[in-house]
């Protein structure tokens, strides 16, 4: 069987349209369209206006020039010893929202946060990081925050001049409730001291309590943990320790429970070694199509309300004493029984994890890992995960009591149950009914324009503070700036109202010292950022080398941890709960999705602009619907049309009187009946320009089964006449004009069958082309070579190891100030992402629904040693040098964008307008001809938000081009690091951005002319998998790729027909007939 | 043979060299000492932390040279043993000098005899040494060019005189012949003058104007004055500060960095008058009272001699940048001044010698590329392991030099000419 690799519909269904449209590297005709026979006077733009225009610009130029500035040079009065100007300093921290808890080191150039890495001293990070900690430093510059305590008047709010007023005002309040209870409403808290300080706080005014809960709740595991393990906590998830891994929903790698670490430990389990072949099965069981079930090996879906029923079907497959309803679905079934097996033959190496969120599932569950002897192996319990602790239940309690006006006083912290409660209306009308209510807050959301008083917070990046995401583990938050505004923390405010003169900062150093017995331990914790009990660490060099050597197996020796034994008593219930689950006709899921999660960081432009690794798509949210639900509805998806115009067509969501309309998306791969909407949009005004009419707010969509929250239901979709939506997908802005070679892809079973099945391919290219030497490289050019007398940089990229997370593209974002050009422009094609991860469905020719693997490839410039753009550039503005590095001047680029057009991969970037506020022209900005910018571009462009800005790359202009760089800034400053300390330079000292934001290792950079360089080894010892894209075209990349393997059984066909020197191997894209005869052509003339 | 004598040679050298400078050393030695070691308390003529040391071997026990070095080596304990001492450490509110264990007696020797030179020198009548000879010189050079204009102006009036006679004489010798020739066109109606002129005129304006284009932005010569007239003069060319004291960040990081106020307030919360030094005087060739730049600073400073210095009422002094570059050039301090060991006048010209800081160079491109292009970089040596260990990994460049390919390594071989290693 042959597989297909494609981006869209269009392209597989409607080649020819779609190759016709999209064989323009730029959308817009030049607008010359108005000359016409009327002669030039008359025509728009007339020669003598342009004549005008250049004389005017000349002498605006000159003018300019002529007045220097008086440039001020202000230095400290008395210099902190650790600063030095232009130095930067690294503070470790810890990342913070919506209970992931993720150790990180914050880059601070002259007392301001610019950059936030991963802390590789975590031992279950490794220092990996995730789009949102990446972006979470814009969030500390955001215009939008709460700049002073605030009180309601009416309808308005009033300035409280100081925080000792405010204190005076609230104590008083507090003092006059008249005996009913003060209810402190938080998401888990796992800070240890501020629990501390709650305790306190509640002590000083009786029958007062604390509601924790989560905005995306895991209350069903909770619960069904401790009907079977007699824990209400959850496990850490071993999933490096896991020869098996089933996922029953969950979206593990993107935003369950906790993403970096589990993607870290997953990883492990997706390197290979081609000696000896081996790696981790996963399969993935879901309604959706989701990040995680992209890369899973084998993958099933069904109705989201079939969860349970699935669930049952496995424990009863694997020898549970249950019986099952029947599942119809064939193929469903087969892979439930595959799916058992492979269970029970790996027991002990398994581990079966399950998104759902109702108990009884989630026994059920317990009861599959028991069987399979997950638990105390790869389900561990000894250290158990504490970050979720919220009890829908609490809630929706508080809520009846709230209404019934019980509640005297009620203090939200960090919390937005007006946006994120099942039931927001309910919640809101509860709301009004506690007389005295405030909310501490960053930014004026949902809830905190209800409450009585607004008492800002500090940003993380501000906070002093301390978590325990893990029994024994700890991570410190320490400031990296002084506060911007006036905020103080939450903690400090309970303090005080508890009647505690001491702050939060004082009480934390307090609060440690005695329990480490000293400054100099707490010095150290913070120094580290983390503090873990004698637990063995992996290193981080396991990583990289696993596909390198073998020495990852014995990092994934399994070894017994204990901390629970289970207890099966409530599975018979559960299930019985389960068989009494309804399916309605067409079945909801509300997920989260990698950039907006549950939308805490909505505001947050550099998230909202990075596309999802699944549809591609910008800006929104939107309806995810099958193939079989569009052909229903009625839209043509398989035209080019439909791929080519931004606008799509609206459907209508009801359930219960709320109803919600949003453009569709078809994408396939979806269960039939299933729509998937991510929930993080539709946020108010105070949220921010940014966010504000982008996307719908979904979260009152789920459903309060009595005990949890479920975030899936039963709906009605209508798709009568709404119109359309405009909806800013990246995915066809590049298009490879149907080159073929662009991605590999295979099964275990054809690679060990076939080892040299992607080396061939390079071996045959030295054959055709370099017939005397057999040196590809040299033989088969007529120019001559670059020499690299030092290093010469270069990055491997395994495509198994890839995820799609994204953390990349926001890592490249912050680090190269790439600027954000707002959903209208992203609709014009203008996207600026010096790093894309391309999305490819692979599937059988004849059936593109039933996607057999997701292909992910980041793809940013590629460093070319012999590369096309650098031959057209007529003013040299680009060229290579000595490091191998494909060398872009932006100030010598005059914007004739041959260089874009020449470029094999699409990976230039041109500023079409001023997107930075860098032109010398302020009118610039607004230029008809380009368009209006969106207000968001104004927004990053604030004196305040700019301070984000990397001082070390030049923030450009319009009109010229640019790309990545291989963060040149970086290589740069590590070998001068390396002079100053008068040494070697080793070969993995100097990583790039996107390299150190990666959670599973997947990108790697480094000197590939040091032999011990990693990058260098892993070319050296992956020959069988290593490949550069488009290789036969002689651009010489110096970004190599490792061919994606998917663990099954299949035998994928290998289309070869060598006889007339035409190379086919895997990865060929539809529509390559055409070109391909083209560029066989090519070949033969050269 | 041959090899034995140069061996000779160098030895006989050598020993002339040591035994010449022996004599000399002492006291430049005795300088450099003084201000390793006394200088941050001890002025010669002044009482700063500790008392001016200007005759002090006429004082107390120091007549004794031995006692002067015990005392040296260890103060504390020295004390007791003289009523002069113990005087002293009350005088000075109990404050004990640190001890210099390190300082051998031959070097506390050359500190004294450099301590009795300089006051010598001190105490000897002053002359003024400053004149205002030099700048008659200069102008030399720009007097030649206008009398080879004017040479030449009068030579194309003469040859325009010739072209005008010479036409007449024509016209003379044709109407005597009787050839009928048309009226002759006025020169300013001839198209040939005229087109000839608007030649020149193109050539000359656009030379000026390409010119005055690509200086666009340069501001060589720029000397703006300061909102405190501080003087590099005296601070890095009569009183020897080393640049790295005050702009110590050009070591190791990308800006050199005006110096923060506390480190002004090293020195000047004892140095609070301008005495000795050389009269200063503005661009416009007023004198500047030195004393009243330094209550300048202690206004900005918000300090009053005689009281502790409290950093938290100072305000920052607003300097007036000079040296500019671009924001799309990167330039690193620490990889020319440290990496690089190019010494800070490559690009700031004499700055030991202005009172007022002037942009010496025109920090254009192509002065950039032009030093990149010959500056030789610290190559390491694998034969004596000497140079920057950072370019053991040129292999290349290492072969070449071996075979005598290269006979040394630039700054461009290395890529130093290439657009991003300055323009990202």
């Amino acid at each position: 069987m042959e597989n297909k690799y494609w981006q869209s519909f269009a392209e597989l269904n409607d080649n020819e349209n779609f190759q016709k449209q999209n064989k323009d590297e730029f959308r817009e005709e030049l607008p010359f369209g108005d000359i016409d026979d009327k002669g030039l006077l008359d025509s728009k733009t007339p020669r003598r206006d342009f004549l005008k225009y250049l004389g005017f610009s000349t002498a605006a130029a000159s003018l300019a020039a002529c007045k220097q500035p008086v440039r001020k040079a202000v230095p400290y009065v008395n210099r902190p010893e650790e600063i030095v100007p232009g130095v930067a300093s690294y503070y470790a921290t810890t990342f913070t929202t919506d209970g992931e808890v993720l150790p990180i080191v914050a880059k601070v150039r002259d007392a301001r946060p610019i950059k936030i890495e991963g802390n590789t001293v975590c031992s279950y990070t490794l220092g990996g990081t995730s789009p949102r900690a990446q972006a979470s430093v814009l969030d500390l510059y955001d215009t939008y925050r709460l700049t002073h305590p605030r009180r309601k008047q009416g309808d308005k709010y009033q300035e409280i001049p100081s925080f000792d007023q405010l204190d005076k005002q609230v104590t008083e309040a507090l003092a006059g409730l008249g005996g009913r209870p003060v209810v402190l409403l938080t998401h888990t808290i796992a800070s240890p001291s501020t629990q501390q300080v709650i305790s306190e706080f509640l002590a000083k005014y009786p029958g007062s309590r604390h509601v924790q809960y989560d905005a995306v709740s895991y209350s069903g595991m909770l619960l069904a943990n401790e009907a079977s393990f007699g824990r209400r906590v959850l496990p850490t998830f071993e999933f490096d320790k896991a020869d098996v891994i089933v996922s029953l929903g969950a979206d593990f790698l993107g935003t369950w429970v906790s993403p970096v670490e589990n993607a870290r430990k997953y990883s492990f389990g997706r390197k290979i070694n081609e000696q000896n072949p081996t790696m981790s099965k996963h399969y993935q069981f879901e309604s959706y199509m989701s990040m995680t079930g992209a890369s899973a090996d084998e993958r099933f879906t069904h109705r989201p309300s079939e969860t349970g029923a699935v669930a049952l079907a496995l424990l009863q497959a694997v020898g549970g004493a249950v019986s099952a309803p029947a599942i119809a679905d064939a193929k469903l079934k087969a892979g439930i029984a595959k799916v058992a097996a492979d269970l029970r033959k790996h027991n002990g190496r398994a581990l079966v994890v399950c998104g759902s969120n109702d108990p009884n599932v989630q026994q059920v569950v317990n009861a599959i890992n028991a069987a399979v002897g997950a638990v105390g192996t790869t389900l561990n319990f000894a250290q158990p995960n504490l970050t979720k602790a919220g009890v829908d239940k609490d809630l929706v309690d508080l809520v009846a009591q709230m209404n019934a006006g019980q509640v005297g006083a009620l203090l939200i912290a960090g919390a937005n149950p007006a946006y994120e409660y099942f039931d927001t209306k309910a919640f809101a009308s509860a709301l009004q009914k506690v007389k005295f209510s405030v909310s501490f807050n960053e930014k004026a959301d949902e809830t905190t324009e209800l409450t009585t008083y607004q008492v800002p917070m500090h940003h993380y990046l501000e906070s002093w503070g301390d978590f325990e995401p893990k029994t024994g583990y700890f991570a410190f938050q320490q400031p990296t700036i002084a506060p911007l505004f006036k905020t103080r923390p939450f903690q400090t405010s309970l303090l005080k109202w508890a009647g505690n003169g001491t702050d939060y900062d004082t009480y934390f150093r307090q609060f440690w010292i005695s329990r480490l017995g000293g400054l100099p331990a707490l010095d150290k914790a913070l120094q580290d950022g983390v503090l873990e009990g004698g637990t063995a660490a992996r290193s981080l060099a396991g990583i990289a080398a696993a596909a390198v050597s073998d020495s990852t197996v014995a990092a994934r020796v399994v070894t017994s941890v204990g901390g629970a034994s289970f207890n099966g008593a409530g599975v018979g219930a559960a299930a019985a709960a389960i068989a009494a689950t309804k399916a309605g006709k067409d079945e909801l899921v509300i997920y989260q999705n990698i950039a907006m999660a549950s939308g805490k960081q909505s505001g947050n432009p550099w998230l909202l602009e990075v596309p999802d690794p699944i549809t591609k798509a910008t800006w929104d949210n939107y309806a995810m619907i099958s193939t079989a639900k569009a052909d229903e509805l009625g839209i043509k998806y398989k035209t080019s049309d439909y791929e080519y115009y931004p606008d799509k067509p609206v459907i209508k969501i009801s359930v219960a009187g709320k109803e919600v309309s949003l453009p569709a998306l078809v994408i396939p791969g979806m269960n039939a009946n299933t729509i998937a909407v991510a929930v993080g949009y539709g946020r108010n005004a105070g949220f921010g320009k940014a966010s504000e009419g982008v996307g719908k707010n979904v979260f009152p969509f789920a459903r309060f089964n009595g005990t949890t929250v479920d975030y899936s239901n039963n709906v009605t979709v209508a798709a009568e006449t709404f119109g359309t939506e405009k909806v800013a997908q990246t995915q066809i802005h590049q298009s490879y004009e149907g080159r073929t070679e662009v991605v590999k892809e295979t099964t275990l079973a054809t690679f060990v069958a076939n080892p040299t099945m992607f080396s061939s391919f390079r071996e045959e290219l030295a054959k055709d082309y370099a017939p005397k030497s057999g040196d590809y490289r040299k033989e088969a050019t007529l120019y001559g070579d670059h020499v690299q007398p030092g290093p010469k940089w270069g990055m491997s990229i395994d495509m198994n190891s890839c995820i799609g997370c994204q953390a990349c593209v926001v890592a490249c974002h912050t680090e190269n100030n790439v600027p954000v050009v707002g959903k209208s422009e992203v609709l014009r094609y203008h996207d600026m992402h010096w790093l894309r991860i391309d999305r490819y469905f692979v599937s059988d020719e004849n059936n593109p629904d039933d996607v057999k693997a997701v292909v992910f490839q980041p793809m940013m410039c590629q460093h070319c040693d012999n590369a096309p753009c650098e031959n057209v550039c007529p003013v040299a503005a680009t060229m290579h040098n000595e490091e191998g590095i494909n060398q872009m001047a932006y100030n010598r680029c005059i914007g004739t964008r041959y260089c874009a057009n020449n470029c094999p991969y699409k990976v230039r970037r041109f500023n079409w307008a001023d997107y930075t506020g860098a032109d010398s022209f302020k009118d610039n900005q607004d230029q008809k001809l380009v368009g209006e910018l969106d207000p968001v571009v104004f927004q990053m462009n604030d004196e305040l938000t700019r301070m984000v800005l990397n001082p070390d790359v030049t923030v450009r202009s319009r009109g010229v081009m640019e790309k990545c760089s291989f963060c040149v800034q970086r290589t740069q400053a590590g070998k001068l690091k390396a002079k100053l300390e008068n040494r070697q330079l080793k070969g993995d000292e100097i990583q790039s951005a996107c390299a150190q934001a990666c959670p599973t290792g997947a990108i790697v950079f480094g000197n590939v002319n040091d032999e011990t360089s990693t990058v260098a080894q892993l070319r050296e010892n992956n020959n069988g998998r290593l490949f550069y894209v488009i290789e036969q075209i002689h651009t010489l990349p110096n970004v190599s790729y490792l061919a994606k393997i998917r663990n099954t059984e299949e035998i994928v066909q290998v289309k070869r027909e060598t006889a007339g020197g035409e190379h086919q191997g895997q990865g060929e894209t539809p529509g390559a007939n055409a070109d391909q005869k083209a560029e066989k052509a090519g070949h033969e003339a050269h | 043979m041959i090899f034995i004598k140069q061996k000779v040679k160098k030895a006989l050298l050598a020993g002339i060299v040591t035994l010449l400078s022996f004599t000399s050393i002492k006291a430049q030695d005795g300088k450099q000492l003084f201000q390793g070691n006394c200088q941050s308390c001890h002025a010669i003529n002044k009482q700063l932390t500790g008392p001016a040391l200007a005759g002090l071997e006429t004082r107390g026990p120091w007549t004794d040279r031995k006692n002067l070095y015990k005392w040296i080596h260890n103060p504390a304990a020295f004390i007791p043993t003289t009523p002069y001492t113990k005087e002293l450490q009350a005088q000075f509110g109990g404050q004990i000098m640190p001890a210099f264990p390190q300082l051998a007696e031959g070097d506390i020797d050359a500190i004294v005899d450099y301590i009795n030179k300089t006051a010598a020198a001190d105490a000897a009548p002053k002359t003024d040494t400053t004149g205002a000879g030099g700048a008659a010189a200069a102008d030399s050079g720009g007097q030649s060019a206008v009398v080879f204009g004017i040479i030449s102006l009068v030579l194309a009036l003469v040859a325009l005189i010739l072209l005008q006679v010479n036409s007449n004489l024509k016209k003379l010798s044709d109407d005597k012949e009787g050839i009928l020739r048309p009226d002759p066109v006025p020169f300013y109606r001839n198209k040939i003058y005229i087109s000839l002129l608007a030649l020149v005129l193109f050539v000359v304006g656009g030379y000026f104007v390409s010119k005055g284009a690509i200086n666009m932005g340069r501001q060589k010569g720029y000397a703006p004055d300061q909102p405190i007239f501080y003087s590099h003069k005296v601070h890095a060319g009569v009183n020897q500060i080393n640049c790295l004291y005050c702009h110590g960040s050009a070591w190791e990081s990308k800006h050199a960095a005006i110096p923060s106020v506390n480190i002004c307030m090293n020195c000047h919360k004892a140095i609070n008058t301008y005495e000795k030094g050389p009269k200063l005087y503005d661009q416009a060739g007023n004198e500047i009272n030195g004393t009243q730049e330094i209550q300048k600073l202690y206004k900005y400073a918000g300090f009053t001699a005689g009281q502790a210095w409290d950093p938290a009422k100072a305000t920052p002094i607003e300097w007036v940048k000079i040296h500019n570059l671009p924001d799309h050039v990167y330039f690193n301090h620490a990889q020319h001044v440290n990496a690089g060991k190019v010494a800070c006048q490559t690009c700031h010209g004499n700055i030991q010698e202005m009172d007022v800081v002037e942009q010496k160079a025109d920090l254009s491109m192509g002065w950039c590329i032009n030093c990149h292009r010959e500056s030789k970089v610290n190559f390491n040596n694998r034969s004596d392991s000497t140079g920057n260990k950072f370019y053991s990994i040129y292999e290349k460049f290492h072969n070449d030099l071996k075979s005598g390919k290269m006979d040394s390594v630039t700054v461009k071989d290395i890529g130093g000419t290439q657009c991003m290693k300055c323009h990202y």
